[in-house]
């Protein structure tokens, strides 16, 4: 069953030149499935069309087989930059979407506060953002977007304004997240090994306009453990992503 | 609590030690003869008039900060209104923007003898004055805030599918709140000076018309201990805005100090 589908997108900002070509993709239930091309490559466009922020000229976007082409509010999104409002406390931040949609405020905080611990940010309900450093600002934006309970989520490059160390502690704890609350999830990355590691399958995205040149299964057990990127399978997929990519 | 108290004085000694020489340098003026005493009042000569008048001096305070009060509210109300249709309307922005900025060029001194001749000597002009001058800061400083609001921030929102009104209540209004503060803060600093000089223009409430009775008397004295009153006041509505902006922006304090 997938829970996205992208049929045949096209988009063009000016009319003329597409920056998007003929996209498609699928995402099935409780997967996390990746797109991986080059900054700059439509990458971020085509998410601004999924979550209905841009139209298409072409092509359709399905949730749960449900058409929701140009429809916001079906899908949540989290960016590089957390984007947590610097006026709301943690809580206050991550009980937005439920507030947005008529939840009253205690209620919501107290929907948001059953799940403070699982994403290891228990204690930190009162503080506001600046208070945060950046690898828990992002754990807050990550429980933003997973208290907005859609069926499908889209990461755009999360981790990746994160130091290095940081950086693997992230994907260490967000592998172990996500094993638990098995939302189904598109993210955005440049980053190769970060692709490999946290993903069922990887979409490339290239050329321009920009349309999806191939797809790898990474077919690896979940959940995987951060030594994963220290076998031999792992750089056989590396392998094969950079030899396609070029 | 020391350190607290340790960084208070640090703070407050040389704005402490500059007024004392100030202070200083007037007794010095007066009691040396270099002025006369006519022209300048010593100090104890502005406490005495200040002791012997305050009631007097108190009521009229009274009527000038109902007049700054209430100047200020539609003052704020209406900024508030133009900013937000300005920020939501582009022809509302093209066509009112330049007309506030001129009306800004003209000086509050010619037009408040104009109001007291159409809206008559009672509180109304005076008001009327408050609110031209507080208009102009808090329009301009909520349009800015409004308008320098991240588009990212507003995009995820929409995501979210937050309608207008809520982008507007949960992003934009919060957003700009540091923003209004700065304008309000200048707003309120100017808006007791405004309803003193319509009071000095006509009617005979308020300090502008105490003021502009003492001086037809040649009491120098009482028009110093007035003049140290309205700053006073002023002085007091800076600091309870600068208070209100602490309470009302907790964030603020957090932000700046990791700055």
């Amino acid at each position: 069953m997938n829970a996205l589908e992208v049929k045949n997108v096209s988009f063009s900002y000016d009319g003329k030149t597409n920056v998007l070509d003929n996209v498609s993709l699928n995402l099935k239930k409780g997967e996390l499935v990746c797109i991986l091309g080059v900054s700059g490559g439509g990458k971020t466009t085509l998410f601004n069309v999924i979550s209905g922020l841009l139209q298409p000229q072409s092509g359709r976007v399905l949730l749960n087989g449900e058409d929701i082409t140009g429809q916001t509010g079906k899908i949540s999104y989290m960016l590089q930059k957390d984007l947590l409002l610097p006026f709301r406390t943690v809580e206050d931040n991550a009980a937005l979407p439920l507030i947005i949609k008529g939840t009253k405020k205690k209620e919501a905080r107290e929907i948001v506060g059953e799940h403070f611990a699982q994403f290891g940010l228990d204690g930190f309900q009162k503080k506001y953002p600046a208070e945060l450093s950046g690898g828990m600002r992002q754990r807050a934006a990550l429980l933003r977007t997973y208290m907005f309970g859609g069926s499908a989520a889209l990461l755009d490059e999360p981790f990746s304004a994160l130091d290095t160390l940081t950086k693997s502690a992230m994907h260490r704890w967000y592998l172990d997240v996500m094993d638990r609350i098995k939302l189904s999830t598109i993210f955005i990355t440049h980053d190769v090994d970060e692709a490999i590691l946290l993903s069922d399958r990887v979409y490339l995205l290239g050329g321009k306009p920009a349309s999806v040149t191939d797809e790898i299964i990474i077919d690896e057990p979940k959940p995987r453990s951060a030594d994963f990127n220290l076998t031999q399978e792992f750089l056989e997929y590396k392998r094969d992503i950079i030899s396609k990519i070029r | 609590m020391k350190e607290k108290l340790q960084s208070t004085i640090n703070k407050a000694l040389p704005v402490i030690v500059a007024l004392l020489l100030i202070v200083g340098l007037w007794v010095w003026l007066c009691s040396s003869g270099a002025v006369p005493k006519f022209m300048l009042p010593s100090p104890s000569d502005v406490w005495n008039a200040f002791v012997g008048d305050w009631q007097l001096m108190l009521k009229h305070a009274g009527t000038t900060l109902a007049e700054t009060f209430i100047g200020l509210f539609f003052g704020i109300a209406v900024g508030f209104l133009a900013a937000v249709a300005m920020s939501r309307f582009i022809f509302v922005r093209k066509s009112l923007y330049p007309i506030i900025v001129i009306s800004q060029t003209i000086p509050t001194i010619a037009i408040a003898p104009l109001l007291v001749l159409w809206l008559g000597f009672g509180m109304l002009p005076k008001i009327v004055l408050v609110v031209i001058i507080v208009f102009f800061p808090i329009s301009i400083s909520m349009l800015e805030g409004l308008s320098s609001v991240d588009k990212d921030t507003v995009n995820l929102v929409r995501t979210m599918g937050a309608s207008r009104v809520q982008i507007f209540r949960y992003v934009k209004l919060p957003s700009s709140l540091g923003h209004f503060f700065s304008g309000l803060k200048i707003s309120v600093s100017y808006a007791v000076v405004g309803a003193v000089l319509a009071e000095w223009m006509g009617g005979n409430q308020g300090l502008g018309s105490y003021l502009a009775k003492v001086r037809k008397a040649y009491s120098y004295d009482k028009m110093f201990a007035v003049i140290i009153l309205i700053s006073a006041l002023s002085l007091l509505l800076i600091w309870l805005t600068g208070f209100l902006q602490k309470k009302i922006t907790p964030w603020e304090k957090i932000n700046d100090s990791r700055l």
